[in-house]
């Protein structure tokens, strides 16, 4: 995702989009050619969170597009009062890209995990909260924040994740995107879990389930029309995160169905837990930990099917 | 100077009289740290902004950011005063529903650049201005006006230390430097002397001025850019409760509201609005 982030980024320089590129003393090197091509639109803010969001904000105060960029955590709950008084009372255009989203430098332990910035975001008002399910997904949604009137967190991965979309889906903000048909369960995915989601759906295929996968990108503003369809069809509606259960898309889409007259369909929250895991390993292992598996993921969501029917 | 200063002592004591009327109406605290930054605003607004009143949204404006947001009558008197918005609009300051609340609002009021009650985000902002102002080519200048309690922030050291790395001679912090915080001494809560040399230490262009000598801060102010090639800031030594003798550097008034006897012998001093 790193690398189709840089590439939208430098389509949009080229397209005499006014953004600027802040970066918190990270990215060695992804931008040398972006630096050389736009050298008034890439400043590095040294490892100073707090004053690159406000300097970001003080920017688009001016009418420049500036795009704030460092490992998630630092991005979001280094600097969430900036983000809450600069960025989001004035109501301003900054995008927030966070990389390594979720478990992505799970190796680097829970200071450089991001498992609650989903929550802390998308409580803020007038923030737009964005999770990327592949690299095409990262492209699209840059490109749409660019036009976005006020902030928008892009939660990005790491590099090389797998590409699930073949081609460029139409993508809208907001608005989630079915990239699996099926008829029993609806699988929820929101982030770079998009392909454990599909892995999770091709496991419960060979069980006899026909699982549906969404795309679930947009965290705020949920997709509700999406989200009234899917949990008056499908006998079970599972959201999937590499985020806390709680407050994320799991959260946000239990809130709504609490609002709902018919609820329809149970729903299945499957992220990380409510505790740290300081012991080290790398993405793969931290997700076998929290039930981040196909297989896992599965046998929950047979589990939930079978105490419908009991 | 542009006017007469004799003019603008004046008009200091009239904002300073109005101050004390609407912290009294309103029922609002903080009346000290406004009294103590008038002189600033009054030098900066009257002798060194290039700005139109008429205009709030010229692109090509000087910006002044009121970072010390609890002191927001102050901004609101002066913006008022020096014609952004009709005075009587003063006499609704802290309603409910208007549009001047104890805190200076997002888009609050005309001439009212940043919403600020916050501490300690003034000066990134400005810096981003600042900097989004060479990236456009305008030739502006960015004035954040700050308390001394505010320099506690570490995201003051943070803006302190990017805007010399940028160059940035068009940034301007004018430290309110009235040696009282909200429950103690500034340079005993935190280490905060020398301040000047810290500034000057951080690689900005650093000076100390009489924050109530209206002809030396709009000298001041009016140099900038210095030639420096860094940025300006200017420790403004100030009085809390500058002028009304029983507030004077008594820290009760950070707090406090006059009551209408004492609001009386205010005036009486100051004279009137």
């Amino acid at each position: 995702m790193r690398n189709a982030f840089v590439a939208e980024l430098t389509a949009l320089a080229e397209s005499g989009a006014p953004v600027v590129l802040l970066s918190g003393d990270i990215g060695n090197r992804m931008f040398d050619d972006f630096k050389a091509r736009f050298p008034d639109q890439f400043y590095n803010c040294g490892v100073a969170e707090a004053n690159m969001m406000s300097v970001a904000a003080g920017m688009a105060l001016c009418g420049l597009r500036p795009i704030t960029y460092t490992i998630a955590p630092f991005t979001t709950t280094r600097c969430l009062e900036q983000i809450r008084v600069d960025v989001c009372y004035h109501n301003l255009p900054v995008i927030i890209a966070g990389v390594g989203g979720g478990l992505s430098y799970a190796a680097n332990g829970p200071t450089h995990q991001s498992c609650e910035d989903l929550a802390l975001l998308r409580v803020l008002p007038n923030m737009t909260v964005v999770a990327p399910g592949d690299p095409v997904e990262a492209r699209l949604a840059l490109r749409a924040a660019a036009q976005q009137p006020g902030p928008v967190y892009l939660r990005l991965g790491k590099k090389g994740e797998p590409t699930v979309h073949a081609a460029p889906p139409e993508f809208a903000l907001g608005r989630a995107l079915v990239v699996r048909p099926g008829e029993d369960v609806c699988l929820l995915a929101a982030g770079n879990v998009l392909p454990l989601a599909l892995e999770a759906a091709a496991v419960l295929a060979e069980a006899g389930v026909s699982t549906q996968v969404v795309s679930f990108h947009t965290v705020k503003p949920l997709d509700e029309a999406l989200l009234a369809a899917a949990f008056a069809r499908f006998r079970l509606v599972a959201t999937v995160e590499e985020h806390s259960v709680l407050g994320g898309l799991g959260g946000s889409v239990a809130e709504w169905r609490a609002d709902q007259d018919r609820p329809g369909a149970r729903l299945l929250r499957v992220g990380t837990g409510d505790y740290f895991l300081p012991e080290a390993g790398d993405q793969a292992y931290l997700r076998e930990r929290y039930g981040l598996t196909p297989a896992s993921i599965a046998e929950r969501v047979r589990r939930r099917l079978a105490g419908e029917t009991s | 100077m542009k006017h007469d200063l004799s003019e603008l002592t004046a008009l200091s004591r009239r904002i300073r009289s109005r101050l004390v009327q609407m912290s009294h109406a309103a029922g609002a605290p903080h009346l000290a740290s406004a009294l103590s930054c008038v002189d600033l605003l009054v030098a900066a607004y009257w002798e060194a902004l290039r700005i139109d009143p008429r205009r709030p949204d010229d692109l090509a404006r000087d910006r002044l950011l009121f970072s010390k947001g609890h002191a927001a009558t102050a901004l609101y008197a002066a913006l008022a005063y020096r014609g952004f918005f009709p005075a009587e609009l003063l006499d609704h300051y802290a309603e409910p529903g208007g549009c001047l609340p104890e805190h200076p609002g997002a888009a609050c009021a005309p001439g009212v650049e940043i919403a600020s009650g916050s501490l300690g985000h003034g000066l990134s902002l400005g810096l981003g201005m600042a900097l989004a102002g060479r990236i456009q080519g305008r030739d502006y200048r960015v004035f954040v006006i700050m308390s001394d309690g505010e320099c506690n922030e570490g995201s003051v050291w943070e803006a302190a230390m990017m805007a010399p790395a940028q160059g940035l001679d068009n940034l301007v912090a004018i430290v309110d430097y009235n040696k009282w915080q909200a429950t103690g001494r500034s340079n005993e809560v935190l280490a905060l002397a020398p301040l000047r040399e810290k500034w000057e230490a951080f690689g900005w262009s650093a000076a100390e001025v009489d924050g109530h000598d209206l002809a030396a801060l709009a000298a001041a102010l009016e140099r900038v850019p210095d030639g420096s090639g860094r940025p300006v800031a200017l420790i403004a030594h100030t009085v809390k409760g500058r002028g009304v003798s029983f507030m004077e550097d008594d820290n009760n008034w950070h707090y406090r509201v006059p009551n209408a006897e004492e609001v009386a012998r205010a005036q009486a001093e100051l004279g009137p609005v």
